[in-house]
């Protein structure tokens, strides 16, 4: 558990809610177990955050799956305390939160965010209420902003540049209690 | 062989005597002989030092205030609109219209992990968290071993709560219950009068009474004048099915529910002899104009006792007050609301159905140190012009919540069992593309900034 950086008792207090999630009491939650909560089922990115817990083709985390995902989200001043210059780089990173968004946009996991892949998840987000066409000028209005070699899609690099004034330190940490 | 036979007889009789005159007599006439304020005062004293010890055995940071009470995390609760707002900010903005960047998802992740660490509705369907141990093994979640002294007294509080307490309290509910069962039947025997409906509601508070007792429940009813009168509905937040013995201790209610089989049929069947209750069939709750043809007619009779019904339609873990169905409130008639807070401190009496039976709950609640609450009646309220069901039921919500320190939800009771409507995800993805959209629209009218 040292690599997720979780004081032990914020691991004690996230396992008991690990616990309390788990309804089959199989020590592993599946995604219907994080679909049963109510706020997140109605978010409109919910199923690309739920998938981001679960390993490529398996249906079940369990609570050291579950812990690495969340140790994502810690924020980055925390790390100032034990720095250990031998165990790479941190999971809540700010490259590695900025992986962890990229991740919710490219589906096929093949690190390249395609046109097609951008407005799959646009329309995740926005519903029914855009049409079509106007949907695809802003994913092709996005990609042009973006792509710098050309190819027409998005990779880890391009993605990190067109963020690089964005607090991501910030918008994508949660301040866990201790 | 004889003689022990006979000592038991004699253990017998002194132990019903005991009862009898020192919990039952006093029950029956309202009177109270101080027992159980004696005990819950020296109650409140050991788990006062019990609580000293763990912060003093604790190597680790002093209990902060802020611990489990607050939650794991700390939010931000921000609008979308704020939120997106300010992620875009320090992106470079694109002036050729329509406003998504691909930042916006960044407000759609971290509000769905904190969503996942703590969220505002599952953690209304399982107990209460403690601030600190109070000496039941059930509620040790993260506590360790501390110290010799604190385990003597947790063993003989076992002891105490499942050798002395459990039987004595089983013994009071088995009476309690009997008497109910026989005396309302008896009083039904009656044909109806004045005399009868004055028995009737004799017989009722004393059962519960009795009831309350075999629960050690010490309840504290605040602003007695506004008390639900009669052709009234009487409206309260729901935590287990003791909910209904504590309020009947202080007044007498019909009471609303479907019928059931097995020992509670044979309650609900024999109550209803002696005074008027509504007991639904299970097809008749689907046909929601019968239920309230039947509910209408119950309170048009101003004769009859106040209804007693729980809007939120579940139990839910007194920490916080969800939705109320809008059905109740739109009978008419005067509503009363209720308030009842429990301490958990000494017992925890939320009924998670899911986890225990109604035995295995009963049982809990037996072996529990007491049960303390506090009952506030509120004044009545009635629907104004212009408010429709909803907005009337949601106010009453609101002036429940308050009262009783509990958080005010929105969210339905019934997501313990059901899934959560699309049309609230409809609604999230509607906010967000006006928030596209919108300012697409603003652009080509002022034109390119």
């Amino acid at each position: 558990m040292k690599e997720t950086g979780f004081s032990h008792s914020q691991i004690t207090r996230l396992y008991s809610h690990f616990h309390s999630l788990d309804k089959g009491e199989n020590g592993a939650l599946s995604r219907e177990d994080f679909q049963r909560i109510p706020e997140l089922a109605i978010n409109p990115l919910g199923d690309r955050i739920i998938n981001a817990f679960f390993p490529e083709g398996e249906d079940q985390v369990n609570f050291r799956g579950f812990m690495r995902t969340l140790a994502h989200f810690r924020p980055v001043e925390d790390n100032e305390k034990n720095k250990d210059p031998t165990s790479g780089e941190p999971l809540n990173s700010r490259a590695n939160k900025l992986l962890f968004a990229f991740r919710l946009y490219d589906l096929d996991r093949d690190d390249k965010i395609s046109r097609d892949e951008l407005l799959q998840v646009l329309r995740m987000m926005v519903g029914v209420n855009i049409s079509d066409e106007q949907l695809g000028s802003i994913a092709d209005r996005t990609i042009q902003e973006a792509d710098t070699n050309g190819d027409m899609s998005i990779s880890f690099s391009e993605f990190t540049k067109v963020l690089e004034k964005v607090d991501v330190e910030q918008k994508m940490s949660i301040r866990f209690l201790h | 062989m004889e003689g022990a036979w006979e000592i038991a007889f004699v253990f017998f009789q002194v132990w019903l005597s005991v009862i009898v005159g020192l919990i039952m007599l006093p029950a029956m006439f309202g009177v109270s002989l101080g027992f159980t304020d004696i005990y819950i005062k020296v109650l409140v004293k050991i788990l006062e030092w019990a609580t000293l010890r763990i912060q003093r055995g604790q190597k680790e940071q002093p209990t902060l205030p802020s611990q489990s009470a607050n939650g794991i995390i700390e939010k931000d609760d921000g609008s979308m609109e704020e939120e997106i707002g300010e992620l875009r900010r320090s992106h470079p903005k694109n002036l050729a219209g329509g406003d998504f960047t691909l930042c916006d998802a960044f407000y759609f992740c971290k509000k769905g992990i904190e969503n996942i660490v703590e969220d505002q509705v599952t953690q209304r369907f399982t107990s209460e968290e403690l601030a600190s141990w109070n000496l039941l093994t059930r509620t040790n979640n993260n506590f360790c071993y501390i110290s010799l002294r604190l385990t003597i007294i947790w063993g003989l509080g076992v002891f105490i709560r499942y050798c002395i307490l459990l039987p004595l309290r089983i013994t009071l509910a088995v009476i309690g219950l009997s008497w109910l069962v026989i005396g309302t039947t008896l009083v039904g025997l009656l044909p109806s009068s004045n005399v009868k409906n004055w028995l009737s509601d004799l017989v009722h508070i004393t059962c519960y009474r009795i009831c309350a007792r075999g629960l050690s429940a010490t309840i504290h009813y605040h602003n007695k004048e506004n008390r639900p009168k009669k052709g009234g509905i009487c409206v309260a937040n729901h935590t287990s099915p003791i909910d209904i013995v504590i309020l009947a201790n202080d007044g007498c209610y019909a009471m609303v529910g479907q019928v059931h089989g097995g020992l509670m049929g044979v309650i609900q069947r024999s109550i209803v002899r002696s005074c008027p209750h509504v007991w639904f069939e299970r097809s008749e709750m689907k046909d929601r104009h019968a239920v309230a043809k039947r509910l209408k007619d119950h309170i048009a009779d101003k004769n009859k006792l106040p209804i007693l019904i729980f809007p939120e339609g579940t139990c839910i873990n007194n920490t916080s007050v969800m939705m109320f169905k809008k059905g109740s409130f739109e009978i008419g008639g005067t509503i009363y609301p209720v308030a009842i807070k429990y301490d958990p401190q000494f017992g925890d009496a939320f009924w998670n159905s899911a986890k225990y039976n109604m035995v295995s709950y009963l049982l809990r609640m037996m072996t529990s140190w007491a049960i303390v609450c506090n009952v506030w009646y509120l004044p009545p309220m009635t629907r104004q012009d212009g408010e429709d069901a909803v907005q009337f039921a949601n106010r009453v919500k609101s002036a429940i919540a308050h009262q009783g320190g509990l958080v005010d939800l929105s969210w339905d009771g019934g997501l313990k069992r059901e899934k959560v409507k699309e049309s609230l995800k409809e609604e999230q993805q509607k906010m967000y593309s006006s928030m596209i959209v919108g300012s697409d629209f603003f652009e080509a009218s002022v034109g390119p900034a």
